[in-house]
């Protein structure tokens, strides 16, 4: 089955109803599925082995994800924030394709690759004045890969993630009802176009029939005027983005946002601060965090409005504590806790979190990760307490191994975050001569704080946890190191440690 | 028959695609289900005639079958006679 079945059963249900804003510009259902068959002309026409796109959101990356399942390519979104160099190896890579978007900067970095290069504008206009006729041509089965993505490559050079039509059909039929959304209901997308978070946002809100909102360049003032302007229920944030957004309201940018229901979030670690003022600011939207991966179609875990009201009204600290949980598996995941050797691990003990299901890829281009009975490493370091709530430690990659004995960087760093001088901190292996590894530590001093001294430090580590989680090293900056979607790139960090 | 097949019925509008499937006959409205619509319409049987709804996935009680209802109809479905049921997505609190 095809991905694109989504956008033709909502062009059959209400070929004349709103689907996607963007820009000022208004798109039926019956639109975005006429540009999509156009798009397949193109791609037809073009010989192209993939479809990529250089280029923020707008209806392109629409016409061009459901152009390409039509005719059975793989979409391929890239990182346009990535530097020249980075960016030619990957579109090498995918050659040829038919890329859409930054027409002059495809032609100066890959313009000897045998490309066929247009422009976002040229692009969808070309694809509304091909339409073919309905029933005239021999639609891709679908029965291949639909989406390449690459990872982030925050630890090593960007793996080729493969997502079938089935997984991600998979994930849309298993967890989105038809139809669902009220006629009045918006999605605001913010997420840029090669994250997974964006293109499952496209996919759910086409079938639920949800307007999408598009916002492509992010700001707080943007957000907050398109949830007034479009009266916005629903929204993906990454967790920078919640911050500048309550940032921003605290600075008194106003704006009515009574229409806002529900607040999801997901993509990197939330600051409690952070989450506690959305909670403020926002009393009437339910809050959700997803947990996901590239490798499993998005979602695979997730804490919902009731357990983030529950978390903040309550006295126990441990349900306090699932404020910083990422919830529970969804129903049709499985989800295991693995210790080295590969043994199903109990409550409450750290291992690797493995994933299971339909939706679950873990299929690289090069080869598969899955284990012979279908189950995917994440890499993803983590623990389920009794009730089911799973905790993020950090990547499995960023234990720290002192002396044979396992360290996350996660529990070292929520022992100093409670410091009330300490703004945001990170732990990572630095090399130790007596140890192999040992713990360093960088830490960001809030503002109007007196820096801690580091004995102080030291001490606060060695009551709190073990004397093996002491920092050898320890070093203050002014801020620490993200990507743009608020991944903490550890291995920066790492670098400023070892010179330190 | 394989998955990604979509089916015609004989007896109403409904259109299925299909997601799994084995060996039986699919039928809709009491009549089989095929590729191409019949010239002439067979008739819709009052104990297969409940509709099908649009989006709406139908499966048997061994989870052999499963079809997606893409075009929504009066017959309803059934595999060898017995009637299929609705399954129902798991809908998460919009997560993305």
């Amino acid at each position: 089955m095809n991905i694109a079945l989504l956008l033709e059963m909502a062009a059959e249900a209400a070929p004349d109803r709103v689907g996607l804003v963007c820009d000022g510009k208004r798109w039926t259902y019956g639109d975005l599925l006429d540009a999509a068959r156009g798009a397949f002309e193109l791609i037809q026409e073009s010989e192209a082995e993939y479809v990529a796109l250089l280029d923020e959101s707008s209806e392109a990356a629409v016409i061009a994800v459901f152009g390409a399942a039509l005719a059975g390519v793989p979409y391929c979104p890239l990182n346009y924030r990535l530097p020249d160099a980075d960016l030619a190896a990957l579109l090498d890579r995918v050659s040829p394709a038919l890329v859409v978007g930054d027409e002059e900067r495809i032609m100066r970095v890959a313009g000897d690759q045998g490309h066929t290069i247009f422009s976002r504008e040229e692009f969808t206009l070309k694809a509304q004045e091909t339409v073919p006729e309905p029933e005239s041509r021999e639609y891709d089965p679908g029965e291949g890969i639909a989406i390449q993505l690459f990872t982030s490559g925050t630890t090593a050079a960007p793996k080729a993630a493969i997502l079938r039509h089935s997984n991600l059909l998979g994930y849309i039929l298993g967890t989105v009802e038809f139809a669902s959304a009220d006629e009045a209901d918006a999605a605001l997308v913010v997420v840029p176009p090669y994250h997974i978070a964006g293109i499952s946002a496209l996919l759910s809100s086409i079938y639920s029939l949800r307007k999408i909102v598009m916002l492509p360049n992010f700001t707080p003032e943007g957000w907050l005027g398109l949830v007034e302007t479009e009266t916005v229920t629903n929204a993906f944030v990454v967790p920078t983005m919640l911050a500048r957004i309550v940032d921003a309201m605290e600075k008194g940018v106003t704006a009515n946002t009574e229409s806002l229901r529900a607040i999801a979030y997901g993509g990197g670690k939330m600051p409690l601060e952070v989450i506690h003022k959305a909670l403020e600011r926002f009393p009437s939207a339910g809050f959700t965090n997803a947990y996901g991966l590239t490798e499993t179609s998005s979602t695979v875990a997730l804490l919902g409005p009731d357990d983030h009201r529950e978390a903040l009204a309550s006295d126990d600290p441990k349900v306090r504590a699932r404020l910083t949980s990422l919830g529970q598996p969804i129903p049709t995941v499985e989800m295991q806790i693995r210790g080295e050797n590969g043994e199903v691990l109990g409550p409450n003990e750290p291992g690797e979190i493995y994933v299971r299901g339909e939706q679950v890829s873990g299929e690289y281009k090069e080869k598969s990760a899955l284990d012979a009975e279908g189950w995917f490493p994440t890499r993803d370091a983590g623990y389920m307490d009794e009730h089911g709530y799973l905790f993020l430690s950090g990547r499995a990659d960023d234990v720290i191994v002192r002396g044979g004995e396992n360290m996350s960087p996660g529990e070292i760093e929520d022992v100093l975050l409670t410091h009330p001088a300490i703004a945001d901190a990170c732990a990572c292996a630095v090399a130790s001569v007596e140890w192999g590894e040992a713990v360093g530590v960088a830490i960001v001093t809030r503002e109007g704080h007196e820096t801690p001294g580091e004995d102080e430090i030291k001490s606060m580590i060695r009551s709190r946890l073990r004397s093996s989680r002491v920092p050898e090293k320890i070093a203050f900056v002014e801020e620490l190191p993200y990507n743009e979607m608020g991944k903490l790139l550890r291995r920066k960090v790492k670098e400023v440690l070892a010179d330190t | 028959m394989k998955p990604g097949t979509r089916l015609k019925s004989a007896a109403c509008d409904t259109e299925v695609m299909v997601i799994r499937c084995a060996d039986g006959q699919i039928e809709c409205g009491g009549a089989p289900m095929g590729e191409a619509k019949p010239a002439e319409a067979a008739p819709l049987s009052a104990d297969f005639s409940a509709g099908t709804l649009m989006g709406k996935r139908y499966v048997d009680a061994d989870g052999k079958y499963e079809l997606l209802c893409v075009k929504p109809g009066k017959g309803s479905l059934s595999v060898d006679g017995v009637a299929l049921v609705v399954k129902d997505a798991k809908p998460l609190p919009a997560s993305d």
